[in-house]
């Protein structure tokens, strides 16, 4: 991994049902999130992703450019902006902007439907282990 | 009006949990992690963990119980119909594994204007049974036309 590199891109499309595995796994049911007819009650477009389970891909993505141990994971630091929907694909890119063989800043953004909805994801890996 | 920190610098009761391996597995398939170490007790193991390991992000998991009382305190005021999850960062120490039992306290670090919005920014660390931090927390929340 080399200063300049784009990391391989993570490419995800949360079915119709992710929100409610999501909101069990995590403990967060707020009803944005998984009652369609209260999320366009409060004017959204329907009911939304988790901004923490775009952070997730996120952290997915970083780990595997750093070679696939959650371990090597140090340091996230995310802005979450517009809002996840599912049923549409969801593209984390980014790129290394420091490394030294044992560790790495990345930079990354998550965008569906050409818009970042989570950015300035800034990730630091070290040390880097194969697994 | 101008924003109430009042609050500021304001700790709140740890909350203590104990992590399953089943619900790492749950969290683990809900993000789509495929890393073994996150699944397979044998894999985990011949890498040097205790357990399965809980993926970095499970911190949401454990962390939830000390954040809700802290965001919810109405002593801090989040106007929660106006409040958008702004921000968050989490830097990571010992890793989690199924067995563990992690204590997260949860403190308000700062609340401010800035543009006309509101940032209300909380800081949680949780250590493990051994005392050792396995990760730290700033929650930044974001309320338009404070």
């Amino acid at each position: 991994m080399n200063a300049g590199d784009s990391i391989p891109e993570l490419r995800v499309t949360p079915d119709r049902y992710l929100p409610h595995r999501y909101a069990g796994a995590s403990g967060d049911f707020n009803p944005i999130h998984i009652d369609r007819e209260f999320a366009t009650q409060v004017g959204l477009p329907g009911n939304i992703l988790h901004g923490l389970y775009g952070m997730a891909l996120v952290a997915r993505a970083a780990t595997a450019a750093g070679g696939g141990d959650p371990r090597s994971l140090r340091r996230l630091a995310v802005q979450f902006r517009g809002m996840g929907v599912p049923e549409q694909e969801i593209a984390v890119t980014g790129t290394v902007a420091e490394a030294d063989g044992e560790r790495a800043v990345l930079e990354t953004v998550a965008e569906q439907g050409g818009k970042q909805i989570i950015r300035n994801a800034v990730a630091e890996l070290g040390p880097l282990r194969h697994n | 009006m101008a924003i109430d920190a009042g609050a500021k610098g304001k700790r709140y009761p740890a909350f203590s949990y104990e992590v399953g391996s089943e619900k790492i597995r749950e969290y683990a398939r809900a993000i789509g992690e495929e890393s073994p170490l996150c699944d397979d007790r044998e894999a985990a193991r011949a890498a040097g963990l205790r357990d399965v390991m809980a993926p970095p992000m499970f911190a949401v998991v454990y962390s939830a119980g000390a954040m809700a009382p802290a965001i919810l305190d109405p002593e801090v005021g989040i106007n929660f119909a106006l409040m958008v999850h702004g921000g968050q960062e989490f830097v990571w120490g010992e890793p989690v594994c199924a067995g563990d039992t992690i204590e997260t306290v949860a403190e308000c670090k700062d609340i401010y204007e800035k543009d006309g919005k509101g940032f209300y920014v909380f800081e949680s660390v949780s250590t493990n049974q051994d005392g050792q931090e396995v990760v730290r927390g700033t929650w930044t929340n974001i309320v338009r036309g404070v």
